[in-house]
């Protein structure tokens, strides 16, 4: 098999408040001998927010980043579940509406970037299990998380809508019952811990606007987990990451009970499973520190 | 289809059963029954109902997916269930289905429940045309084919309430509007014929209750029956209220705004400048604790070192020529 290669657009958070995501997703690409070439170029997606208040900027810039993955000749890895949401929702609706694809296409015209539709987008998760294999992944592991229950949180932005959901991925995920994480998480030796809130909503997107139903949600989904005795918790965005990881406190108040564990991003999670050290994956940056390793 | 290609299963149902006059918590019955590949949800709740007790209660009526009544919710999930087919149900979640009320809270009897607080969020935002209308026109009042899109099929809405008792920022706070109700709030706002624009987007623009609390999930998207897609009616809103420029809520309007100047600035976002602008110099303090655990742990990038998108002229001239709203 042919050694697997893609586009990178961490995004923001990986250049700012999640370190550890950029640590870890390098470190296992390393070990997995995927090729990432980071779209440096790239700018915001917008994060669902600057489509708020101007949807057609937002649709250029998703556009010009996509662009930049197009000339690599490359299928664009993304790290984050909304850069995912924004990037794939930009390609469903240039795609499948040609006079918009032009009236985009002519701006990129201004500084020399054409989009032309050629390159997938998909998630890092979702490379691992569609192109890179699970089976290949399993042989790879060296110290199993077998000692662990893990509750896979999926962060809405990977599984909703599931309409662009399955057109990206060739995993074919129901956004009720998703099953990719519980099979990463088994692939790597670890325990899979089945509780309501795995599929739901961590509130991010309305920290500040409504800061209560924000920390309301962090707060059920961290107690979910607890309750179904889970060691630590693992998820592909880092957005959930930072809501579930610094939040706690708002979020213990908001359910009145106090909640707080670990939580990875699943590159460490498969990072840890493959023997890299807790340095390389960047736990040392958690707010909820990671006490196990 | 083709008889011979009807297949049989084994399901076990566990059904929500609940009287508010004589219960005071709920039990789940189950109840295992053979259910062919032909069969919908209701066609299991009528069996229920007329071969094995009377006393369970649901709702139906026009067996089509037109009137709404029956929407209940199978293992979470938003289910019309005169339209969902039993095995489509059991190739997701295997074969023990959880029949539930689309809220637990509000079961007034078994599926029954008590949707008022829907029918108030509907009356909140004026669910109907207002406009002067002039009683001895001599015209007709023409919409165009293209002014008919815009209203982008909101129209369809059959009030079955899937997307509003699927809405985790409406579970947790009462007073926010909705997506059922911004979804009819947005079919007049589109209406070329309406004249109330400004005041209904007053009460979609408000704080706890209007579309800013909207978390994005998905979920509304994910539970309409009809596929209407309430969160693209939510942003069509959030771009009505910088259009006609209807501000409510300075954080969250300047929140979004502020991406805008961050791209501009840098190309990625600068989080700690997003915060600041969205809050203001006083209200960002509150965000202090923990923005000091995260420096900490080296999770904020100081301003001096925020880092810059390559070739930021190209991003910084799209943004120039590709805005097209302003604050």
């Amino acid at each position: 098999m042919s050694k697997l290669k893609y586009a990178l657009f961490t995004g923001c958070t990986a250049k700012e408040s999640t370190p550890e995501q950029m640590m870890s997703t390098m470190a296992v690409a390393d070990k997995l001998g995927i090729e990432l070439i980071e779209l440096t170029e790239a700018s915001c997606c917008g994060a669902s927010h600057l489509q708020d208040y101007d949807d057609f900027l937002s649709l250029v810039l998703n556009a010009r980043n996509i662009a930049y993955a197009e000339k690599h000749g490359l299928t664009m890895v993304t790290i984050c579940n909304t850069c995912q949401l924004n990037t794939a929702m930009t390609k469903h609706r240039l795609d499948n509406n040609a006079e918009l694809k032009a009236r985009v296409n002519q701006k990129l015209g201004e500084v020399g970037l054409e989009y032309k539709g050629t390159s997938q987008i998909t998630h890092f998760l979702y490379a691992i299990i569609d192109d890179f294999g699970l089976d290949r992944l399993k042989e790879m592991v060296v110290k199993p998380l077998s000692q662990f229950n893990i509750a896979p949180f999926y962060g809405c932005h990977n599984i909703r809508p599931s309409e662009l959901q399955n057109e990206t991925h060739n995993s074919k995920e129901n956004p009720y019952n998703p099953t990719s994480l519980d099979d990463l998480i088994i692939a790597c030796g670890g325990a899979n811990v089945d509780y309501a809130e795995k599929n739901k909503c961590c509130g991010f997107h309305a920290e500040l606007q409504a800061p209560k139903t924000a920390a309301t949600l962090t707060g059920n989904a961290l107690a979910g987990a607890m309750d179904k005795n889970a060691d630590w918790m693992v998820t592909p965005c880092p957005l959930c990451h930072l809501k579930l990881d610094t939040q706690y406190h708002h979020a213990s108040v908001a359910i009145g009970r106090e909640v707080k564990m670990p939580v990875l991003h699943m590159q460490q999670m498969v990072g840890l499973a493959l023997g890299c050290s807790a340095a390389e994956l960047g736990l040392q940056h958690h707010v909820s520190k990671v006490d196990f390793v | 289809m083709s008889t011979n290609s009807i297949t049989t299963k084994d399901v076990t149902f566990k059904v929500f059963r609940f009287n508010s006059e004589t219960d005071y918590l709920p039990t789940y019955k189950e109840y295992k029954m053979e259910v062919t590949s032909e069969e919908v949800v209701l066609d299991i709740l009528d069996r229920i109902k007329w071969d094995i007790d009377g006393s369970f209660s649901y709702r139906r009526s026009c067996r089509h997916g037109i009137c709404g009544a029956c929407a209940i919710q199978v293992n979470g999930r938003a289910t019309l269930a005169c339209k969902m087919n039993l095995h489509e149900l059991t190739n997701i979640f295997g074969d023990e289905l959880v029949i539930e009320p689309q809220s637990t809270k509000r079961s007034v009897k078994d599926m029954i429940i008590d949707k008022s607080d829907f029918w108030a969020k509907h009356a909140q935002i004026k669910p109907y045309l207002i406009s002067e209308i002039d009683e001895h026109p001599e015209m007709e009042c023409i919409v165009s084919p293209e002014e008919t899109e815009q209203i982008l099929e909101s129209d369809l809405c059959i009030q079955c309430g899937a997307c509003h008792y699927a809405c985790p920022a409406l579970e947790v706070n009462e007073q926010f509007i909705g997506p059922a109700a911004f979804v009819k709030a947005y079919r007049f706002e589109a209406d070329v014929r309406d004249d109330a624009h400004h005041e209904r987007l007053v009460e979609v623009a408000l704080p706890d209750q209007g579309v800013w609390d909207c978390v994005k999930c998905f979920e509304c998207a994910e539970a309409c029956p009809k596929e209407i897609n309430p969160i693209e009616k939510i942003t069509k809103l959030h771009n009505m209220l910088f259009d006609q420029k209807v501000f409510k809520n300075p954080v969250a309007e300047r929140h979004a705004v502020g991406f805008a100047h961050s791209v501009k600035k840098h190309g990625l976002l600068d989080e700690g400048e997003l915060v600041r602008y969205s809050e203001g110099n006083i209200g960002v303090l509150k965000h202090v604790p923990v923005a000091l655990k995260m420096f900490s742990k080296g999770k904020i990038v100081l301003p001096w070192n925020m880092p810059k998108s390559d070739n930021l002229d190209e991003i910084q001239k799209l943004v120039k020529s590709s805005s097209t709203t302003k604050y």
